[in-house]
């Protein structure tokens, strides 16, 4: 009882992780039709920048966690601006390439940047090596933190949402951009401070993955099991990527015990093939057909 | 045994009736036409015909054949071809090839054959291209043979479509709206068309249009829905002449 | 300018258009033909590489330039030639078998994942098709008594009905001979029905049905012409580098696949060619810059990937028609010199076209 309450805690701790990354996906997916194949890159270099902040600059942990998140947030939307906004309107693939260039871009300059290169950094956090005991498991702090964290950032975005002028705004751009444009409302605008957010919910993705994996270069190709949770979820829906990283985030850490060694590897990936042949929607997207 | 019938048609989206208890009959070698305001239900018995969407309910049967149920791309092998309200072309084809990808249904060719380009390709080649030569003269679009379809005019686009429907070789084609969209002009020539099609190529018109100069001027018989329910079926002037439809369209009169 | 006056339908079916044309393609053969005579043989060895690619791409514009269909998972049709090629050459089968059983192999595996997978679209479909990769990639690794996992395959060189592939200039004449046969057949796929119906696809699927074209029978097709044709380059690419290990196959492999028929220009076969020689000469020319760079700079293993990501970015900012739209354009300016227009290729950009719903 005590290891399945292990695995699944661990479980849920790492599908948080997914969950924001999906999330990412999704805010930009609704937004601009565009998925951005370097979220897991941005997550990284989210994760970098607040590696600098703590251990180069010592600055403290929550501090360091803010300035990454306005880095990063500023990084966003700068990539729309300069990179994004001109291929819009072209084929999604197209868009699609270029955000894969983009992550090309990223891992190389993150490996060219002194004192990050190549090399596996840690961040130092506050609740480091703490266990609690909850019906006879032990539970890192560390996982426990990443679940907490996670829902406060689901709560602020909900309000964000639902209760802002601005976020309201994003809700009718990511419906009906035309509509949204004709009531006044500046989308180009609106569509930059999604990549914003988006860049800034990866970024403290990577900070909370950070005690688990480390940070590294190629740590981005973690936030490609964020696909798998996008899909399951329903792509397209905020609620739909929550539910999609707990549940690939469960998978894998229950796979990774019970099935032969290399099933935890790409569990997500069959799960996500089993769920595009008999439920492509997923299991909060909605079904939509061109009206003709 | 009537050329074309539609039995008691429905469907429901969600909860939301489209179409309720449709049923027609076209006559072969006549045009026939579907009006009512917007949100009628029109292109939706359209998509039904062409096996877009499954009807709830009913049945629809070509030539004594019940065509419901039926994969959507077996319609145009029984002699069926449509044009739709927004113009779907192959925009980075040339409008040349746009016709001949019309004569897919007329395909002798084997994967291996053509992978060769062996003789009979060839000659099937040259045989779809004069079919498709045979639209293009009829439809006046010579000039524009070889252009590609994204950079044509509207009303050109809307004439091409019409060509690629008809080297499909239907018997019964589906015009959804061909007058949207065209100038007083392009328009005239629109019905110059259809009168054509019906009298020199013998094909049976089935049509969604807003135009009532159009419809009256080419259609045999005219069938008015509104929200989805049949109004009145009868010629032009009839269904016109209707007070249901005059209703409406244009409000109770007190 | 040239003018052609056309007096017959035959004339529009044939393969070239007419005797100019012939002449450059003779003169171009003759080149190609001649060049392990002209080039050394570490030359020699990268146009391999290229040739080998010509068929990816062939494979790739197929999929992707024409039918429209994404695929981030073709390399794990390129672990299928190239692992089906080192186990029948291990137990001796003759090289003209196991390069047709590598390339039916890997064309029944893109139909069996083609069938479900298609009925996906556009980020689904890419999806599907990682996914696909991954996996095939952990089959490789955990699969060892077969495929020697981490461990990889060693290859022996190809022996031709008899005549042994020692050396890059022989190895560099099969290739050649496979890439003119390969480049003619999608040719003529492409001026026949089959090949219009995968345009039609790509354009509308909607009209392409009302047209009669049973969409997920031409996408599988499709799908599974350009999985033989990677699994045919797989093959050639494992006696090339004469061992094989799961990481040759993984994603980024998946990803360059993608990327070269973007850069090289959508739906062209000689955007395939270009983007295969930009793929391969890239790394080449980066090499060869780091000579000239501080060697801060040049020492860097970040160098390659920054470089090529933005090349990728730029191409598709600045150039969405690829190099060969780039050549296209160059050709026309001169041909139509003085009166060339800077818009005459501008497309026209749909905004509110939603690819939601196709």
């Amino acid at each position: 009882m005590a290891q399945f309450l292990q695995l699944a805690l661990s479980g849920i701790a790492i599908g948080c992780v997914y969950a924001l990354v999906a999330l990412g996906f999704v805010l930009i997916y609704k937004a601009t039709e565009t998925v951005n194949f370097a979220q897991g890159d941005v997550m990284m270099l989210g994760g970098f920048f607040a590696y600098t902040a703590t251990a180069l600059m010592g600055w403290p942990y929550w501090a360091g966690i803010v300035f990454a998140l306005a880095v990063m947030a500023i990084f966003g939307m700068a990539a729309e601006r300069i990179v994004l906004r001109p291929v819009l309107g072209q084929a999604q693939f197209t868009v699609v390439m270029v955000t894969i260039g983009v992550g090309y871009v990223m891992r190389g300059v993150v490996t060219m940047t002194p004192g990050w290169g190549t090399d596996t950094y840690k961040i130092a956090t506050p609740f480091a090596e703490k266990v609690v005991n909850i019906g006879g498991a032990a539970i890192s702090l560390e996982q426990l933190m990443i679940i907490v964290m996670t829902a406060a950032l689901c709560a602020v975005l909900f309000a964000f949402f639902r209760f802002t002028r601005i976020g309201i705004a994003m809700q009718a751009t990511s419906q009906n951009q035309l509509a949204a444009y004709y009531m006044g409302i500046p989308v180009a605008r609106v569509n930059t401070l999604i990549w914003g957010i988006s860049a800034a919910v990866a970024t403290f993705a990577g900070i909370l993955l950070a005690p688990i994996t480390f940070v590294h270069a190629n740590m981005g190709f973690i936030g490609l099991k964020a696909f798998p949770a996008a899909v399951v979820g329903g792509f397209g829906s905020i609620p739909g990527a929550i539910v999609g990283g707990l549940i690939i985030g469960l998978v894998e850490s229950f796979s990774g015990f019970y099935l032969p060694e290399g099933f935890k590897d790409i569990a997500a990936y069959i799960v996500v093939l089993l769920v595009l042949m008999f439920k492509p929607s997923g299991l909060f997207g909605e079904k939509l057909r061109k009206k003709v | 045994m009537s050329f074309f019938t539609a039995e008691n048609l429905s469907i429901q989206f969600g909860g939301v009736k489209a179409v309720t208890n449709v049923s027609f009959e076209v006559e072969r070698g006549e045009v026939f036409t579907i009006i009512g305001p917007n949100g009628a239900g029109k292109t939706t018995i359209f998509n039904l015909i062409s096996l877009i969407y499954p009807p709830t309910s009913g049945r629809i049967l070509f030539e004594g054949q019940e065509i419901t149920g039926l994969a959507p791309h077996r319609v145009a092998n029984l002699g069926i071809a449509r044009t739709f309200q927004n113009i779907e072309l192959f925009e980075h084809a040339t409008v040349l090839q746009n016709l001949l990808i019309g004569r897919h249904t007329h395909r002798t060719t084997a994967l291996w054959q053509e992978l060769l380009f062996l003789p009979p390709v060839r000659r099937a080649e040259i045989a779809h291209r004069e079919a498709a030569e045979k639209v293009i003269d009829f439809l006046d679009l010579q000039h524009y043979r070889d252009s590609f379809v994204a950079g044509l005019p509207y009303g050109v686009r809307k004439v091409v479509e019409l060509a690629r429907a008809l080297t499909t070789g239907p018997k019964l084609q589906l015009l959804d709206e061909p007058s949207s969209g065209l100038n007083p002009e392009e328009s005239d020539d629109m019905a110059f068309w259809i009168e054509d099609l019906k009298k020199d190529l013998g094909i049976t018109v089935l049509m969604v249009e807003h135009d009532m100069s159009l419809v009256s001027r080419v259609s045999d018989r005219v069938l008015a829905l509104n929200q989805g329910e049949m109004l009145a079926l009868g010629t032009s002037r009839e269904v016109q002449s209707d007070p249901r439809v005059i209703e409406a369209y244009l409000g109770k009169q007190e | 300018m040239r003018f052609y006056f056309k007096t017959d339908y035959a004339q529009d079916v044939r393969l070239f258009q007419d005797g100019v044309q012939v002449f450059w393609y003779v003169a171009l053969a003759a080149a190609l033909l001649a060049l392990p005579v002209l080039l050394p043989e570490y030359l020699i060895g990268q146009m391999v590489f290229i040739l080998i690619y010509c068929i990816i791409g062939a494979g790739m514009m197929l999929l992707i330039g024409y039918t429209g269909q994404i695929s981030l998972g073709h390399a794990a049709f390129l672990a299928v030639g190239a692992y089906t090629e080192a186990l029948l050459q291990a137990r001796g089968v003759p090289f003209a078998v196991s390069l047709s059983a590598a390339a039916l192999l890997s064309g029944v595996a893109g139909f069996i994942i083609g069938m479900p997978a298609l009925r996906l679209k556009g980020i689904y479909l890419a999806i599907a098709t990682m996914a696909f990769g991954f996996i095939v990639e952990e089959v490789i690794t955990r699969w060892e008594h077969v495929t020697g996992g981490n461990s990889g395959k060693q290859l022996k060189q190809i022996d031709f009905f008899g005549i042994a592939i020692d050396n890059d200039a022989r190895f560099y004449y099969l290739c050649l001979g496979l890439v003119a046969v390969i480049f003619l057949g999608m040719i003529n796929l492409m001026r026949s029905p089959t090949g219009r119906a995968f345009v039609a696809i790509r354009d509308s699927e909607i009209s392409a049905q009302s047209m009669g074209i049973h969409l997920a029978r031409y996408k599988t097709i499709s799908f599974a012409i350009s999985a033989a044709l990677t699994g045919v380059a797989g093959a050639l690419y494992a006696h090339k580098v004469q061992f094989i290990s799961p990481e040759q196959f993984n994603l980024l492999v998946s990803i360059e696949m993608a990327t070269l028929v973007f850069i090289g220009g959508l739906g062209s076969f000689h955007g395939a060619v270009f983007g295969a020689a930009f793929i391969i000469a890239l790394p080449q020319v980066i090499v060869f810059m780091k000579d000239y760079l501080p060697t801060a700079i040049a020492q860097q293993t970040g160098l390659q990937p920054t470089i090529f990501g933005l090349i990728l970015i730029a191409f598709l900012i600045f150039e969405p028609l690829g190099i060969y739209g780039r050549w296209v354009k160059i050709r026309t300016y001169f041909s139509l010199f003085p009166f060339y227009r800077g818009g005459m290729f501008r497309r026209q950009k749909a905004y509110m076209k939603s690819d939601r719903l196709k």
